[in-house]
């Protein structure tokens, strides 16, 4: 199926839509403002009916997969169910319609929401404070970084250096990157966990932080935390946690009680917001005593009830975008948290750890698996025992979505050949995880006996495999000035 | 055939009096997959010797060009914004990348063709 | 417990499988010092009272009607068809995942090409990308951008931006070694001038002269754009900017307490490859049929890692998927005659504040669409009699800007009805 572009189908006389006249009288007339200030033409948006408009955008939806209909296994991004009681809440007119600028008695409940969603959050993670402002994960982890340097700077220290495990997702390095820091990479030991020796020999007076996730990316717990705590703590430097493994020990352990000074948390992955096809989401950040005062401003204070915004913070690392959050998302995120309390959060991470293990032993013959023993929530395999047949992870990916799954995580962590990482979540059922399973089993056997079959998968979706690398020619040639067709966007043949 | 040497970060060379040509090796083009741009210099640009002078990238990485030599660059390939699946097709010959003209000595680490095999043999384990 | 899948049949089942006699065995590698053994929080409550609950919060409070609310400063109360909500609210565009296996994204690819066109054809620029987090952090990229592509390390900052947008643009210029400078004298140190039009007091700026003051140094002009607002006016791209960036909050999304809302942001045709963030493409499978795929990805900081121009990861999709169904809805006409009713209502709104005794026009000589500043006698005072009638009045600025003593930025747009600007006037008026 194929639906043509909202500007493919537009009509010049397409009937325009009505809004009110603005029923005043006044002198001022937009078309006496000086010519150079108007637009010389018209913007070239779509002109369409609404039941064009309707049926346009119904059947661009019935071309996505989404958590609604299929399993996603996706390593690190946690792709549980996303309550439909949480939407319900965040579209409460008493959320939905509050302006930012209003005054703070007006916006008690918001104020008052923001508050209990950061100490739910402190008490899952073990911090003194949370910052809910940064809008993703990204985000959040630059606002740490930023944290950390302004505190060591406050003690007179400049320390350029933040080390960063092999195994760690590209933000990581890139965050560290923006907040100006010189990126040093740390090698993971054979067991896949970082090995002791080599931060040892990176840790120096110069290193800032170490990024870490625990568990790492292959599912592992950091079994060594606390001596690596020892150690980072010993150089003077900070630890961070990267959030994106935290439904793995929700309820059971706390990355605050590691070690950890900046603990940084995915509202969209842990807490169930839903993902939107990209964003929004939203990255809290937890810290401890020490960098309580470079928290960005404002942060929401409690005096007996009463809920302010605190404005007068000297040592803030400032604002990291406008407003005080994606405080839409912060509503979901606080609903599921109610809703499940720290019992149910507990449940969650024990059943997430459960499911991914059930899981890995239905596969762990039939695909290479680089670490034996237990894994957490999630479990990385690889296809490299199909190298022979020529056959890939990409492959495999390819294979599941014809068969109506969402494909794993693939090629990510990098430490791994024809990775694929799988995070199956709480929310799927033993007999999803057992046809994700046979799924598997079926796709290696087509991999043994039929392998060119794989590589044209998949067939049974609206596109198959697009070609990517002569689009990137195109824009190419498109960027040097030798063609006038973007790629990029549609344009109108001239 | 010219005497092609190699270094491990996959770049060759071939010397023609003080005329170095620069390139990526078949290895790595195949590692980096169908290549869909070039970030490169100007001629006239000084290069020292492990210097990062460009980006080559396909839709899935991108890696950072390093210089084997220490020199001024004399021509960039200009064929290569047009045409950058030249790297694919023939590494050693028309996708060739930079001519650079040698300042000093050539370092005494560069591998030869049985060397180099060895790099390529261990990182495809 | 809500939301979770297993029965304890299931999970004696599993471990069974799994070979292992309890979870503790699979927890094996977590050092008992470690363990908790419960969470600091209260046990989990049913749907019913967990809604109570939400919803006694959000009672709390106090919800101005659009019709009442004349306060703007970066997030505004717009006419917001149905059509969005019905759209947005389609699980299978609010809960899929990020395009990253383009076959089973189609739905999601294509609605953000046709925003990236959209937002092309209404600044007049050449390619813009899938959207980013707000305009504050924008700006701050767009200024990362002109950074790297000039190699310089000033960023001046002309007239009234946004004073959060500075803000933030400060917080990330730190790490990038920019300078932030308020002023309009660019220099050979200039990477970039950035404006803001209209501008945070509502104002327009001579967006030409500004744009032709940054290329004369060679540096890049960064314009800062209400989204309504070009409907009607001069977008970027005819005065000759090379980077427009702005919110889209007023494409059809709420207010909703400041978030989330959208960044956009696009860019001459020179500037693509440094653009942060998600793009889609155009592209063809075996079969010749077209598809939509998430393009130049070498940029990004998933392949770049610490060489990425930028860390952004996300981009607030749903919300840009809000703004493509509002301009698509309005079309051409629709957002027109948005900035015609809100401009014609807001200068009869002027017209009448200033009529009243010691309220004038803060900058009466220049310009303004549909927010506007003026001095009042006594601002905290206006807004007390305001709230009285349940009308949420003009920003109060001078919290930003000294140099603006008593001055209210007033908003007026189509949801305004002129009977709302009657009860504004006579409020203020007793």
């Amino acid at each position: 199926m194929s639906e043509p572009l909202s500007f493919e189908s537009s009509r010049p006389n397409a009937p325009a839509p009505r809004l009110p006249a603005s029923g005043v009288e006044g002198k001022a007339r937009l078309d006496a403002l000086p010519r150079e200030m108007l637009r010389s033409r018209a913007p070239g948006l779509p002109r369409l009916s609404e039941p064009e408009i309707m049926r346009h955008y119904s059947r661009l939806a019935s071309m996505n997969y989404s958590i609604s209909e299929q399993f996603y296994p996706l390593g690190s991004c946690t792709m549980k169910y996303n309550p439909v009681a949480n939407e319900a809440a965040a579209a409460l007119p008493g959320f939905a319609g509050l302006h930012p600028y209003q005054p703070e008695e007006t916006v008690q409940g918001a104020l008052e929401l923001m508050w209990r969603l950061e100490q739910a959050l402190c008490a899952i993670v073990g911090v003194e404070r949370v910052t809910l402002q940064p809008a993703a994960g990204a985000h959040g982890e630059w606002t740490a970084l930023r944290m950390i340097k302004a505190y060591q700077h406050s003690k007179g220290e400049h320390r350029g250096e933040v080390l960063v495990p092999d195994s760690a997702h590209g933000t990581n390095p890139a965050s560290a990157a923006l907040s100006g820091f010189t990126v040093v990479e740390v090698s993971s030991g054979e067991d896949g966990r970082i090995s002791l020796a080599d931060l040892k020999s990176k840790l120096s007076s110069n290193t800032a932080a170490l990024m870490l996730t625990n568990p790492n990316t292959l599912g592992l717990f950091e079994r060594q935390i606390l001596d690596i705590a020892e150690l980072v703590h010993g150089a003077g430097a900070m630890l961070y946690y990267d959030g994106a493994n935290l439904n793995a020990f929700m309820g059971i352990c706390r990355p605050g009680d590691m070690g950890f000074d900046a603990v940084h948390m995915n509202l969209h992955k842990t807490f169930t917001t839903p993902h939107g096809g990209g964003g929004p989401g939203a990255g809290p950040v937890g810290v401890k005593a020490e960098l309580v005062p470079f928290l960005p401003t404002p942060t929401v204070e409690n005096s007996d009830g009463h809920y302010t915004l605190n404005h007068k913070r000297p040592q803030s690392i400032g604002r990291v975008r406008s407003f005080y959050g994606n405080f839409g998302m912060l509503v979901r995120a606080y609903t599921y948290i109610v809703a499940m309390g720290g019992d149910g959060l507990t449940q969650a991470s024990r059943d997430a750890v459960l499911s991914a293990n059930y899981l890995r032993v239905q596969v762990q013959d039939d695909l290479d698996m680089p670490h034996d023993g237990p894994c957490m929530h999630e479990f990385v395999a690889s296809a490299q025992n199909l190298s022979h047949e020529g056959v890939k992870a990409l492959d495999i990916a390819k294979a599941l979505l014809d068969r109506d799954f969402y494909a794993p995580t693939i090629y990510f962590p990098l430490v791994v050949p024809e990775a694929l990482m799988v995070e199956p979540t709480e929310t799927e059922s033993k007999a999803t995880l057992d046809a994700f399973a046979k799924a598997i089993k079926e796709i290696v056997a087509e991999a043994r006996t039929n392998p060119q079959k794989l590589h044209q998968e998949p067939r049974n979706l609206p596109v198959g495999r697009l070609d990517d690398v002569a689009a990137a020619r195109k824009i190419n040639t498109y960027l040097q000035g030798l063609s006038e067709d973007p790629i990029l966007r549609w344009k109108a043949p001239s | 055939m010219a005497d092609r040497r190699y270094t491990k970060s996959h770049e060759w060379i071939v010397v023609d009096g003080k005329t170095v040509t620069v390139g990526i090796t078949d290895f790595a083009q195949s590692q980096l997959g169908d290549v869909v741009f070039l970030e490169l210099p100007s001629p006239g640009r000084k290069l020292a010797e492990r210097e990062a002078f460009g980006v080559v990238e396909s839709v899935k990485a991108a890696s950072d060009l390093y210089s084997p030599i220490a020199g001024k660059i004399s021509a960039v390939n200009d064929r290569l914004s047009a045409n950058p699946e030249l790297v694919n097709s023939d590494p050693y010959g028309d996708g060739w990348i930079l001519k650079v003209e040698l300042a000093g000595e050539l370092p005494s680490d560069l591998l030869d063709e049985a060397g180099y095999r060895k790099v390529t043999e261990a990182a495809s384990h | 417990m809500p939301y979770l899948v297993h029965s304890p049949e299931d999970r004696a089942a599993m471990l069974a499988a799994i070979g292992v006699r309890s979870m503790d065995d699979l927890l094996v590698d977590i050092p008992t010092s470690l363990r908790i053994p419960k969470l600091d929080l209260s046990d989990g409550l049913s749907e019913f009272e967990t809604m109570a609950h939400v919803t006694a919060l959000a009672a709390r409070n106090r919800l101005y009607p659009d019709r009442l609310t004349f306060r703007g400063g970066g997030v505004y109360r717009r006419f917001v068809p149905a059509a969005v909500a019905a759209v947005t609210s389609k699980p299978e565009f609010y809960t899929a995942y990020t395009p990253y296996q383009p076959e089973a994204s189609q739905g999601t690819l294509q609605a953000i090409y046709e925003f990236q066109t959209l937002i092309a054809e209404l600044t007049g620029l050449d390619v813009a990308n899938a959207s980013l987090y707000d305009g504050a952090t924008a700006v701050a990229e767009a200024a990362m951008m002109a950074r790297t592509h000039t190699d310089r390390t000033e960023v001046l900052v002309a007239g009234y931006l946004h004073p959060e947008y500075l803000e933030v643009l400060r917080a990330f210029g730190e790490g990038r070694g920019i300078k932030v400078r308020r002023g309009s004298d660019p220099g050979p140190k200039t990477a970039a001038v950035i404006f803001q039009q209209p501008d945070f007091l509502g104002l327009l700026v001579d967006a030409k002269a500004l744009t032709e003051a940054a290329h004369g140094v060679g540096a890049l002009a960064i314009a800062c754009v209400d989204p309504i607002s070009l409907a009607v006016l001069a977008p970027p791209g005819e005065y000759g900017a090379d980077i427009a960036v702005g919110e889209g909050q007023q494409l059809g999304m709420h207010p909703s307490f400041g978030g989330p809302h959208v960044g956009f942001m696009a860019c001459r045709r020179e500037l693509v490859r440094r653009l942060p963030g998600r793009l889609v493409g155009s592209a063809h499978d075996a079969e010749g049929r077209r598809g939509f795929v998430l393009a130049l990805a070498a940029r990004e900081q998933h392949i770049r890692r610490e060489k990425a121009s930028s860390n952004i990861c996300t981009n607030h999709s749903l919300c840009a998927l809000a703004a493509s169904v509002y301009m698509t809805y309005m079309g051409p006409d629709g957002m027109r005659q948005v900035a015609e009713v809100s401009f014609e209502r807001a200068h009869v709104l002027a017209e009448r504040l200033s009529a009243l005794p010691g309220w004038e026009l803060a900058f009466p000589e220049r310009q303004f669409l549909s927010e506007f500043p003026i001095r009042v006698p006594n601002a905290p005072a206006v807004l007390r009699k305001l709230a009285r009638k349940g009308i949420l009045g003009g920003l109060n600025v001078q919290r930003w800007f000294r140099e603006l003593k008593g001055v209210l930025t007033f908003t007026c747009t189509e949801v305004n009805d002129p009977m709302s600007i009657d009860e504004l006037v006579q409020a203020v008026s007793a």
